[in-house]
């Protein structure tokens, strides 16, 4: 589904924040991103819908080389679903137009067909209810959450995650982390940066461990948690972990 | 005894007691507006004057027409002036270097130049030569002549001025959007144009209006400018009036009095509408 080889993302050409990074995700499976701030895991998530344009490597998805100037990124980035750190819901739009606006301009739905997969995918994430609010109206959980629908509703091949958890006050994060795992349990092939080892441990099929820009190990998540082999790795987790 | 409970004590006596209690709750004269009360009593001196006063009649009946040349003139600038700031100021944050730098040198050229001479030099320069170019084929091909009057050469000058300051309000306001909202628009798939049109755009227009509204105000108060080259708006009514009667204090009176009722509606207008727009936003993050 998704191939990335030899991925190099630099900075200023000065600041190496990706450095030939080798990763393949297959359809259905879920990989999740851990490692230190600033080593460069955002950015590799952010190279899969060329957010971030690589400076070197390939990056392939769904059949689509991204780097290619023949591909149609739009078309894309359409079939791959990301959700932010910061949800960013447009402030501007009830929570209905923020989940029928692509569905509309993009797949070219009608206004009833986009209405209705939206009220769908609320009622996925949990909160039919607030389809006529504003975004500043809801707490951080479930703008987040409206977020992710606003995705679904795209009816993505690929779900890219950054942080999604990471602004959320401590009593939201579990409400979003259950949407996220039941979209694994549904098969959905996800790529998640995340801190939260507990969701790592329940959804990865594969645990990627980066640090300076590197994948300095990767394999099941039990694997790596229980017996690390890198020291960088224990030492990461050895921060992190209680 | 502690110092609160003094009162077998005269208080005043006890240096560490004042007579007053801390507050932060203002007088009514000290948050009463009287500059309002100060300008509305001149106004209403203005308007009894023009009232009561026989000069002051006779001169708001020879200017007070030219108001309809000033609104026009005002609203045709300001129209056109927004026209070209919406295109330069998306032009500037272009991705094509040619319109990148087209608007660029636009916005700074024109900011550079004081509008008097400006409008001088579009009026009696610029325009006379490109319509005689243009007029020369037009004239060979279809028999036809292009003209601008004067009044039009300065409105025209008027929004090239402020068709560059709306640019900058426009880049401004939609640079002020994070990029976040782009990228949750690019990451759905929608084009750029779409992601402005539908994204940045509408949330840019609340931090666009209010500066625009103040340019509209200016405008207004620049058409005067357009009595340099003749035209019959107010203020070249009032120099026409106070140079033929001599009355230069009622001619100027009169003049600034149109004036002030026109630019302090707007002012009221415009804070009813940032009023209304800062409380939609209450409790947006």
């Amino acid at each position: 589904m998704i191939t990335l080889s030899g991925l190099t993302k630099t900075f200023d050409r000065t600041i190496h924040a990706v450095r030939d990074v080798d990763l393949h995700i297959d359809e259905g499976e879920v990989v999740v991103i851990v490692g230190p701030s600033g080593s460069g895991k955002s950015t590799i998530l952010r190279c899969i819908n060329l957010l971030e344009i690589p400076t070197g490597g390939t990056v392939l998805v769904d059949g689509f080389e991204l780097t290619d100037t023949a591909t149609d990124i739009d078309h894309v980035r359409a079939e791959v679903g990301m959700v932010f750190q910061q949800f960013n819901l447009f402030p501007h739009l009830t929570v209905m137009e923020n989940i029928t606006l692509a569905q509309r301009k993009v797949r070219g739905r009608s206004r009833a067909e986009a209405q209705d997969m939206a009220v769908r995918q609320l009622t996925r994430v949990g909160i039919p209810e607030k389809a006529d609010a504003y975004p500043r109206q809801l707490s951080g959980g479930q703008q987040q959450r409206v977020a992710i629908a606003r995705s679904l509703a795209m009816e993505p091949r690929v779900m890219l995650f950054d942080e999604p958890t990471s602004a959320l006050d401590p009593e939201m994060v579990k409400e979003v982390l259950d949407v996220m795992l039941e979209l694994a349990a549904e098969g959905m092939t996800m790529v998640v940066v995340t801190h939260e080892m507990g969701f790592a441990r329940a959804a990865a099929d594969h645990l990627v461990f980066i640090d300076e820009g590197e994948i300095v190990e990767s394999g099941p998540p039990e694997e790596i948690f229980s017996n690390p082999t890198h020291e960088r790795t224990r030492a990461f987790f050895d921060k992190i972990l209680y | 005894m502690t110092q609160n409970q003094g009162t077998e004590t005269d208080q005043t006596a006890d240096p560490r007691r004042g007579t007053h209690r801390v507050t932060d709750e203002r007088p009514w004269w000290d948050t009463f507006p009287w500059w309002g009360a100060i300008i509305a009593s001149i106004l209403l001196w203005m308007a009894s004057q023009i009232a009561t006063n026989e000069d002051y009649e006779l001169a708001w009946d020879r200017i007070a027409p030219g108001l309809r040349l000033t609104v026009t003139a005002t609203l045709q600038a300001f129209a056109i002036a927004l026209v070209l700031g919406l295109i330069a100021g998306i032009g500037q944050l272009s991705r094509n270097v040619l319109l990148r730098n087209i608007a660029r040198t636009y916005v700074e050229f024109i900011r550079g130049i004081p509008i008097l001479p400006l409008i001088f030099t579009v009026a009696l320069i610029v325009v006379p030569e490109t319509t005689d170019l243009v007029n020369n084929r037009l004239n060979d091909w279809f028999g036809w002549e292009f003209k601008l009057s004067f009044q039009m050469r300065a409105t025209v000058t008027l929004a090239l001025i402020y068709g560059a300051y709306m640019a900058e309000i426009f880049r401004g306001g939609i640079q002020s959007i994070p990029p976040g909202q782009t990228e949750a628009g690019r990451s759905l798939g929608l084009t750029r144009r779409q992601t402005m049109n539908s994204v940045v755009l509408p949330q840019a227009m609340r931090a666009i209006i209010p500066p625009l509204g103040n340019d509209f105000i200016a405008i207004l108060k620049d058409t005067s400018l357009l009595s340099v080259l003749g035209v019959l708006e107010i203020t070249q009514r009032g120099r026409q009036f106070s140079a033929s009667t001599f009355k230069f204090r009622e001619g100027y009176f009169v003049v600034s009095f149109i004036y002030l009722v026109l630019t302090l509606s707007l002012s009221i207008l415009l804070g009813v509408l940032e009023r209304r727009m800062t409380r939609d936003r209450k409790g947006e993050r």
